[in-house]
């Protein structure tokens, strides 16, 4: 399987990252490389294995329902939250208006 | 069988209606961080780091958001994977930090069930009705972009984002806009008894992304499109028809229905293509590598179905087998505080010997008159099921007749008094002192002497006159039994 | 009066307890020497006021009895860790005067047992990278030459390079490294210092920009075992903000080393003998089989049959995790904004992220958006985490019977910076030996085994059953007092 250029753009367009033709081009080459590359794992038989779900045997733990309860996940600091926004606008984020 | 059909130039064809609810999710906290979900705070106020993406942050799921989630799935009988996990959800907007929505695609945590919408003649729909449930999954709500505070900029507030909600994914097994409207009253019904969702419509708690499409009936499904976001039961059936209408006439102009997402605009009660957003979606979904997969324990399982609730079906059933008919049975389990109160009103009404139809009727006629013209519901209503207990239990008893309880219960409304006691100040009590109402019977065939004599000739339904006049007399505090048996005797 | 900056953190701490020296002494000197080693490259932002701060608590502490674990020690942090107002970038343009308003764990962990920043290390960007050269803040040189008469600068390893040059060039005693792939091992080994990357959850990954979110794990880099050891104890630990954290006790690993291997058995894993490789590095790990059999232990020969499998794997699931995990980087709440005139929002993600983002970010953003995508994600990213369970089970059936794994840490001495960086492929090759502990999740070190003929350092890996980081420091214990390692680069700064 090779990608063109034309995947490469639609590839960065997904991950929103604008790209040059110069890129494109350039970045044509290399992904086919590690695409290319990383296509040995259809050599192996797989038959019957699970893919890794968890690396160490562990269970997932839940929290319990309350609020704040440790102040570095819960709520009630705008301040924190907006500190280092490009654009915070009286308590919000501002970005581009969008045209829904 | 639904008979609704648009009626086309080629012939009638038949609509075809699947419905994913997103039902947000009763809690104190976010499903993977500690911030309030509270309706109505300050921008910005209900958000954790978590909740904003900021790097390094990691999502811990809530404990309560897993059951609450369970529990509904109990309720709808559906089957609860043990094992279940979470995906991420990849895509750009300004309403998701974290540039993907943890959600739950490849094992959800719940699996098929149903859902039994009740035969409503008037509606269309002559049986009862199962539809089907797919899946019942858990993902995150997305933040709010405000467009009109600024001219060239949107804004954000994430106050929103990270809220948990179930997706509840119905088979496409309805087929008319009633039955879709029967289905998501009946579905916010049962996650308001069970308590997971407070189904408030107003305020976001509920939205259904409407799926329809049109076939002509017996042909293979035909192409759907799906309308986004729609937040009350009325619209829901607006989508509904308008969308199937907009279908029929498009194929049958030469068009074809492309699949894609619409929004519907309740301004002038049409869907429009949302074609923008739908540029090449490709939402590159994978297990959430910041979570291990989600297993649940037997203990667990145990306590979610033990913590639930009787449910509309168990109590309308219930209520059935009381003798209270099936229309006052739909009505007062419809709505979870009318079957608390209700509930509570025959365990305290039945000690004082009425019955439950009677009591049914009551509530469902003069109650809900009451509220209705005072503009409340029965959260907030000046009586309570003890009170109106008190009120059935004299007219049960002879204490006064049903005339009277409608007084004594208007006095009770406007001046919070209980009902013996407005009964005992303004002497309303019943009488069954014979001497009293035959010295007024006596008097009445006196004076309408013509009327006898044309009773007597064989008018017989002039009997009730006679009655109404006695109870007028006695100013509606005869027993209307007592006052029957001496109006034969006298005029036999 | 001896140079206070050659004291690994053991003595530091107990020289610091017996008055030999203050705290403010300590720092001082390593601050001098962070201060007059600009060319090294190896701070993104320099802290002595940081370090200063702690030490000076550290002497108030002494005097009044309330000496914490690591009180006096001054320690360089990964810039991948977020520092309550410190600037943490992450090595890259995106994050440049990001300033956090919290402190990951594994930091707050480290300041709460006593110890003090000296300044905050560059790394590969997003720690993405083998060679410490995709720094949007310049490539970290390490202090190391070859001894072959040129003056060529050598890459210090990646992504933990500014940490591993710190240590070996005495401007930190000890430093943060974080693991995906190697990225603690490799410039350990490339610098002729010590590194572990422990269990999979033993550190907290609460606070540390994400790569890849099954992969990374934090982990100490130091002079020597004793000191990882130490470290290790005061970085690991349960954090109920992470819910890949294990919930387990950290074991005294400092009081239960022990180089005594006896009733030890070493794993030595045939497919990890690559044809073609250079012959200093066989020689070595042969010289390392050897030391272990000295220090009491069995050697045994194990397959790890799925090995060549590995760095694919990797190289699907890795990328696959960071083009997801680096989303959040949209120029909307913290970070660049680039937004070109009349930009709309997506023009604006797209202008951000292609500015904000270094070329190999792009690239392994790229491969990971589309071994996800629509149609590929079964032939690739399914059939990648189904290979990574056959390479758990490896090791797995492997360690019924050894306890430990002996192998190089990487395929080469450090190459010169430039060398590899026009080709992707040959430098993901690189981490060939050390990807695969890191799809399984198990502790690994490196240790300073040798020089090879250039008079480059070369390390040693042990990898060890899950949760037994004792059993890999003891064995890296015994071949550090064999080895007698004690070469170190001439300063050339």
């Amino acid at each position: 399987m090779t990608i063109d250029q034309a995947t490469v753009r639609k590839i960065a367009s997904l991950a929103r990252i604008a790209i040059s033709d110069a890129e494109a081009a350039a970045m044509e080459g290399e992904l086919n490389g590690i695409l290319g590359w990383v296509e040995q794992l259809g050599e192996v038989d797989v038959t019957g294995v699970e893919p890794m779900t968890a690396v160490i045997p562990n269970t997932l733990r839940l929290r319990d329902d309350v609020i704040d309860a440790d102040p570095l996940t819960g709520g009630n600091r705008r301040d924190d939250v907006l500190a280092n926004a490009p654009a915070a606008m009286h308590g919000f984020f501002g970005v581009p208006k969008v045209i829904e | 069988m639904s008979d609704y059909r648009i009626k086309g130039e080629t012939g009638e064809w038949e609509v075809v209606i699947g419905l994913e609810v997103h039902a947000q999710i009763t809690t104190n906290a976010k499903l993977f961080s500690g911030a309030a979900t509270a309706f109505g705070a300050e921008p910005n106020t209900q958000v954790s780091l978590v909740d904003a993406a900021m790097p390094g942050m990691l999502p811990v799921p809530n404990r309560e958001c897993i059951r609450q989630a369970v529990r509904t799935g109990m309720a709808i009988e559906a089957q609860i994977n043990k094992w279940s996990r979470f995906d991420r959800k990849n895509y750009f907007y300004a309403d998701l930090p974290q540039g993907y929505q943890i959600s739950q695609l490849y094992h959800p945590l719940v699996g098929e069930g149903a859902i039994t919408v009740e035969a409503d003649e008037k509606a269309g729909i002559p049986e009862p009705k199962v539809i089907g449930v797919e899946r019942i999954h858990v993902e995150q709500d997305a933040g709010k972009l405000m467009h009109d505070q600024h001219p060239t900029m949107s804004y954000v507030d994430l106050n929103r984002s990270g809220v948990a909600l179930m997706e509840i994914v119905s088979k496409p097994d309805m087929r008319s806009p009633a039955e879709a409207g029967a289905y998501v009253r009946k579905l916010r019904a049962i996650l308001r008894y069970v308590g997971s969702c407070d189904g408030n419509m107003e305020e976001g708690s509920m939205r259904a992304d409407v799926n329809v499409s049109v076939r002509k009936p017996g042909d293979e499904f035909g192409t759907r499109t799906e309308t986004k976001n729609v937040n009350s039961v009325r619209f829901v059936m607006a989508v509904i028809e308008g969308e199937a209408k907009r279908q029929v006439e498009l194929i049958e102009s030469g068009g074809t229905v492309v699949q894609e997402t619409r929004l519907y605009d309740p301004d002038r009660n049409e869907t429009r293509s949302m074609r923008s957003k739908e540029d090449a979606h490709d939402y590159r979904y994978f297990p959430d590598p910041d979570l291990l997969p989600l297993e649940l324990d037997d203990a667990f399982l145990a306590e979610c179905r033990e913590s639930l609730p009787e449910l509309p079906d168990a109590k309308r059933d219930r209520y059935l087998a009381l003798g209270i008919s099936a229309y006052n049975a739909d009505v007062l389990t419809a709505e979870v505080e009318a079957a608390r109160w209700f509930d509570t009103l025959l365990e305290v009404g039945l000690a004082t010997g009425a019955k439950p139809a009677t009591a049914a009727n009551w509530v469902t006629s003069e109650l809900f008159g009451a509220l209705n013209r005072m503009g409340r519901d029965l959260t907030d209503s000046p009586v309570s099921p003890e009170q109106a207990a008190e009120l059935l239990g004299l007219v049960a008893d002879g204490t006064i007749s049903g005339t009277i309880a409608k007084q004594v219960f208007e006095k009770m409304l406007e001046s919070g008094d209980g009902a013996a006691a407005i009964v005992e100040r303004d002497g309303l009590k019943q009488t069954s002192d014979t001497g009293a109402i035959e010295a007024e019977i006596a008097k009445i065939l006196t004076a309408n002497a013509d009327k006898v004599e044309q009773y007597k000739g064989g008018k017989e339904a002039l009997f009730g006159f006679f009655v109404g006049q006695t109870m007028k007399a006695m100013q509606g505090k005869a027993n209307p039994q007592v006052v029957n048996e001496l109006l034969k005797k006298a005029l036999s | 009066m001896t140079d206070l900056t050659n004291l690994t953190v053991a003595q530091i701490r107990d020289g610091h307890r017996a008055g030999d020296f203050s705290a403010v002494e300590v720092a001082e000197a390593f601050s001098a020497n962070v201060a007059g080693a600009k060319a090294l490259n190896a701070f993104i932002v320099e802290t002595p006021e940081h370090a200063l701060a702690a030490a000076k608590t550290a002497d108030a502490d002494r005097a009044a009895g309330t000496l914490k674990p690591l009180s006096g020690v001054p320690i360089g942090m990964k810039d991948l860790f977020c520092t309550d107002g410190v600037q943490t970038t992450a090595a890259s343009h995106m994050l440049e005067g990001f300033v956090p308003r919290y402190e990951s764990t594994v930091s707050q962990k480290l300041w709460d047992a006593g110890a003090g920043m000296l300044g905050k290390l560059n790394l590969d960007q997003f720690a993405m990278g083998s060679s410490n050269e995709t720094s949007y803040f310049g490539n970290v040189i390490s202090p190391w030459k070859r001894k072959d008469g040129g003056n060529a600068s050598l890459a210090p390893g990646g992504s933990s390079g500014g940490s591993s040059t710190a240590i070996a060039a005495r401007l930190c005693p000890a430093a943060t490294g974080t693991d995906t792939g190697g990225s603690i091992r490799q410039p350990a080994a490339f610098t002729g210092i010590s590194g572990i990357k422990p269990t999979y959850g033993r550190c907290s990954r609460w606070g540390i920009v994400a790569f890849a979110s099954s992969l990374d794990q934090a982990g100490p880099m130091a002079r020597d075992v004793r000191d990882c050891a130490i470290m290790l104890e005061n970085m690991a630990g349960f954090d109920p903000k992470d819910a890949t954290s294990l919930n387990m006790a950290v074991p005294n690993l400092e009081a239960a080393l022990s180089s005594d291997l006896k009733g030890k058995t070493v794993g030595i894993p045939k497919e990890y003998r690559l044809e073609g490789i250079d012959p200093d590095i066989d020689a070595m790990w042969d010289a390392g089989i050897a030391m272990l059999k000295d220090a009491g232990a069995a050697v045994v020969e194990i397959s790890l049959p799925h090995t060549k499998y590995a760095l694919p794997a990797y190289y699907i699931i890795a990328p696959a995790e960071a083009s997801s995990n680096l989303a959040r980087y949209d120029g909307v709440r913290y970070g660049l904004r680039a937004l070109p005139q009349g930009a709309g929002l997506q023009d604006m993600y797209a202008a951000t992220r292609a500015e904000g983002f270094g070329a190999e970010v792009k690239r392994r953003i790229m491969i990971g958006t589309y071994v996800l995508s629509a149609g590929f994600y079964d032939a690739y990213y399914t059939q990648a985490q189904k290979v990574r369970t056959l390479i758990a089970r490896d090791f797995e059936r492997a360690f019924a019977s050894c306890d430990v794994i002996l192998a190089p840490t990487a395929p080469s001495a450090a190459f010169g910076l430039g060398e590899k960086m026009a080709d992707p492929l040959s430098m993901y090759l690189n981490d060939v030996f050390a990807v695969p502990a890191s799809l399984a999740g198990l502790p690994a070190m490196s240790v300073p085994a040798a020089l090879n003929r250039e008079g480059l350092p070369l390390g040693l890996q042990i990898i060890g059953k899950a949760f037994d980081e004792q059993g890999v420091l003891n064995a890296g214990l015994a071949i550090e007092e064999r080895a007698g390692f004690t070469a170190r680069a001439e300063k050339w700064w």
